[in-house]
C-alpha cells in the first residue's frame, strides 16, 4: 500500500514535468509518424509499379525491422551527434517500414479490372492512383499507420539515449539511480505514460481510419 | 421521367489492324480489316485466345495496335489522345467493375464528372439512367456496389458507360459472370434500350447462344483473329461458311432457330388487364367477358405489377396499393421464344407478361403459341432438309 501511495505522491508532485514529458514523446511520436507515412506512401506507389519494386520493397521492409533500434541509434549519434535529429531519423526510419509493406501490399490488391475499368473510361495514370487506387489501399495502409504507431511508442522511449525527448529520459534516469530514492517511481511513471498515450494514439488512429474510409468498403 | 435525345451510334472502322506482341513470333491480330455499321450491335465470337478481346480493346486504345488505322465516324482516332477517346466510348466489362467506394450515383457519373459537367445535369443524368436500366433512383442514388445484386450491378455498369451519351459502346462478355436467368433479362433488356439509343455496340463473347440472340451481326473470329464469317446470326446458321463455323454453331441449327424468333414476331394474346385505382368490380366483369381467372394489374405508367386472382380482386380495397411482384415473370420484344418458354416453365400461370419499351405492358403469350411456333420451325427446316439431299445427286 504504501509503495503504491507513495507513487502516487510522486506524479503528483512531478505532474507539469510529467505531463510536459508525456507531450513531448507524442508529438514526437505523431510528427516522425506523419512523415514516415508520407514518404512510405510515395516510395510504395514507385515500388509497387514494377513486380520487382514491390519484392524490394517487401524484402527491405522485413530486412529494416531486424536492424536493432539501440543500435542504430549509437550509428546514428556517431554521424550527426546527439540531440533530437537522431531521435526523429530513427524514428522515421522504422515507421516508415511497416507502412511501406502495407501500401505495397494494399495497392497490390486492388482488383486489375477496376484499374482497367478505369483507364477504359479515360482517367488518367494518375486520377486512377488518387481516386480509385489510394482509396481501396487506404484501410491496409492504415493498418500499417497503427502498428508503426504502437512500434515508435517504445521506440521513442530508446530514443531518449539520444538526448531526444520525451518520457524516455525519465526511464533511463531511473534506471541509471537504480536502488536511489524514486528509482523505481520514476521508471514506472514513464513506462505507465508510455502505455497510456499508445491507447489514445490508437483509438485516435482508429477513428480517423473510420472516417476516412469509404462506407462502400469498411468493414461493417 | 425526361426522354433526352440520345446520340446515336458511329460506324466504326478497323483498317489493316495488327497487334504484336513483343517476343511472340504469331502476332495476337494478324492484319484484320472489318467495318461495324452504326446503330448495330456486332458480336465478336470465337475460342478463347483467338484476338477478340485484344481487336475490341484497340477501338479505345487499352491496347496500342502495331499498325493499321482505326476510325470512328469519319475521324481516324489512331492516334488521339487516348483518355480524351475513352471518354467517348462507352466500356462495359464482366463484373461491370463498379468502384467499390463510390455510391452507384457517383459511379453512374464519373465520366460526366471528367468531362466537366454542370452539378444539375449529373444528378439529372444519373436519374435519368438510374430509371432507364430500370432501378428506382431515390432506392439506389445512395447505395454502394456491395449492397446491389450482380444482375443490379451490371445494370449500373451499363447505366455509367452510357453516362455521357457515348456513340460507340464496348461490352467485353459483360453477362459471362451472372446466373443464367439474370444473364437473360439482362439480354433482354439489352435490347430494349438498343431500340431507344441506336448505339453502336461491340460485344465479345465466347457464348454462341448470345451472339445469336443479341446480334444484329456476328463476326465469327479464329486464331489471330482471322475473320472467318461475318453476317447476320440468320445467314450464319443457314450457311456456315466452313466447319470451323459449322462447329460453332453447334448441333441443332434448326432448333436454334428458335432462339431467332423475337416475341415481337408472333401473335400476343390479350389477357385482363386492371389499373392501380381501377374498380375491382369492372375489372373481375372484364376478365369473365373474356373468360380469364386472372388479371395482370398495371401501374399509372403502364407497366406490370402482379397477376391477382378474380378472389383476390374480390376483397376490398384490392386495386388500392398493389404492391409490386418481384419475381413476376415477363419477357420483353426483343426476347426470344426460347427465353419465352424458359420463363413459362417458371410461372405458374402458363403465360407470361411480355413487356415493351421502359417496361411497359404489351400483351402475353401462352405455351400454346410458342409450341406452334417450334412445329413451324422444324417442319420448314425438314422441308429445308429435304430440298438439299433432292437437289444434291450423290446424296
Amino acid at each position: 500500500m504504501t509503495a503504491v501511495s507513495d507513487f502516487f505522491t510522486f506524479v503528483a508532485e512531478r505532474w507539469s514535468v510529467l505531463s510536459f514529458l508525456a507531450y513531448q514523446h507524442l508529438s514526437l511520436v505523431v510528427q516522425t509518424l506523419i512523415l514516415a507515412t508520407v514518404l512510405a506512401i510515395v516510395v510504395g506507389v514507385v515500388a509497387s509499379r514494377t513486380r520487382w519494386g514491390a519484392n524490394a520493397a517487401q524484402a527491405f521492409s522485413a530486412i529494416g525491422l531486424t536492424v536493432p533500434s539501440y543500435a542504430l541509434l549509437g550509428l546514428l549519434v556517431g554521424i550527426v551527434s546527439i540531440g533530437v535529429l537522431p531521435s526523429v531519423i530513427a524514428l522515421v526510419f522504422f515507421g516508415f517500414l511497416p507502412i511501406l509493406r502495407n501500401v505495397v501490399v494494399g495497392l497490390n490488391g486492388v482488383d486489375p479490372a477496376l484499374i482497367e475499368s478505369a483507364r477504359g473510361m479515360g482517367m488518367s495514370r494518375f486520377s486512377t492512383l488518387v481516386r480509385l487506387e489510394l482509396p481501396l489501399a487506404w484501410p491496409v495502409i492504415m493498418t500499417g499507420v497503427r502498428v508503426s504507431a504502437q512500434m515508435l511508442m517504445g521506440i521513442a522511449a530508446i530514443a531518449a539515449y539520444a538526448l531526444g525527448p520525451g518520457l524516455g529520459g525519465y526511464i533511463f534516469s531511473g534506471i541509471s539511480r537504480m536502488g536511489g530514492a524514486n528509482a523505481t517511481n520514476a521508471i514506472v511513471a514513464g513506462t505507465v505514460g508510455i502505455l497510456i498515450l499508445a491507447v489514445i494514439l490508437d483509438v485516435a488512429l482508429n477513428l480517423l481510419t473510420r472516417f476516412t474510409t469509404s462506407k462502400g468498403i469498411s468493414r461493417v | 421521367m425526361s426522354e433526352t435525345t440520345s446520340k446515336a451510334g458511329e460506324r466504326i472502322l478497323l483498317e489493316n489492324i495488327t497487334k504484336r506482341y513483343p517476343g511472340q513470333s504469331t502476332p495476337a491480330v494478324d492484319d484484320i480489316t472489318i467495318e461495324f455499321p452504326a446503330g448495330e450491335i456486332i458480336m465478336l465470337v470465337g475460342p478463347s485466345g483467338c484476338g477478340k478481346t485484344t481487336t475490341m480493346k484497340m477501338i479505345n486504345r487499352l491496347i496500342e495496335p502495331t499498325s493499321g488505322r482505326i476510325l470512328i465516324g469519319d475521324e481516324d482516332v489512331t492516334d488521339a489522345d487516348p483518355d480524351q477517346l475513352r471518354r467517348r466510348i462507352g466500356y462495359v466489362i464482366q463484373g461491370a467493375g463498379l468502384f467499390p467506394h463510390f455510391t452507384v450515383g457517383d459511379n453512374i457519373a464519373l465520366v460526366p464528372r471528367m468531362l466537366k459537367w454542370d452539378k444539375q445535369r449529373v444528378t439529372d443524368r444519373v436519374d435519368e439512367l438510374l430509371d432507364l436500366v430500370g432501378l428506382d433512383p431515390d432506392e439506389y442514388r445512395d447505395r454502394y456496389p456491395r449492397e446491389l445484386s450482380g444482375g443490379q450491378q451490371q445494370r449500373v455498369g451499363v447505366a455509367r458507360a452510357l453516362a455521357a451519351d457515348p456513340p460507340v459502346l464496348l461490352m467485353d462478355e459483360p453477362f459471362g459472370a451472372v446466373d443464367p436467368i439474370t444473364r437473360q433479362r439482362l439480354q433482354d433488356e439489352l435490347l430494349r434500350l438498343q431500340e431507344e439509343l441506336r448505339k453502336t455496340i461491340v460485344f465479345v463473347t465466347h457464348d454462341f447462344d448470345e451472339a445469336v440472340k443479341l446480334g444484329d451481326r456476328i463476326a465469327i473470329l479464329q486464331t489471330g483473329s482471322q475473320v472467318v464469317q461475318y453476317d447476320t446470326p440468320e445467314q450464319i446458321l443457314a450457311n456456315p461458311a466452313d466447319e470451323f463455323v459449322e462447329g460453332f454453331v453447334g448441333r441443332g441449327a434448326a432448333l436454334k432457330q428458335l432462339t431467332l424468333t423475337r416475341v415481337r414476331d408472333i401473335e400476343l394474346h390479350e389477357a385482363a388487364v386492371a389499373h392501380v385505382g381501377d374498380d375491382p368490380h369492372e375489372a373481375i366483369a372484364g376478365a369473365r367477358a373474356i373468360d380469364r381467372e386472372h388479371v395482370i394489374v398495371l401501374d399509372r405508367n403502364e407497366r406490370p405489377l402482379r397477376w391477382m386472382s378474380l378472389r383476390e380482386l374480390g376483397r376490398p380495397g384490392a386495386l388500392q396499393n398493389v404492391r409490386r411482384d418481384s419475381e413476376l415473370e415477363s419477357v420483353s420484344l426483343g426476347s426470344t421464344l426460347n427465353d419465352a418458354l424458359d420463363e413459362m416453365l417458371t410461372s405458374s400461370h402458363g403465360v407470361v407478361v411480355v413487356t415493351g419499351r421502359r417496361n411497359t405492358y404489351q400483351g402475353v403469350v401462352r405455351v400454346e403459341t410458342v409450341m406452334e411456333a417450334m412445329q413451324d420451325i422444324q417442319s420448314a427446316a425438314a422441308e429445308a432438309a429435304t430440298v438439299d439431299t433432292a437437289g444434291d445427286p450423290q446424296a
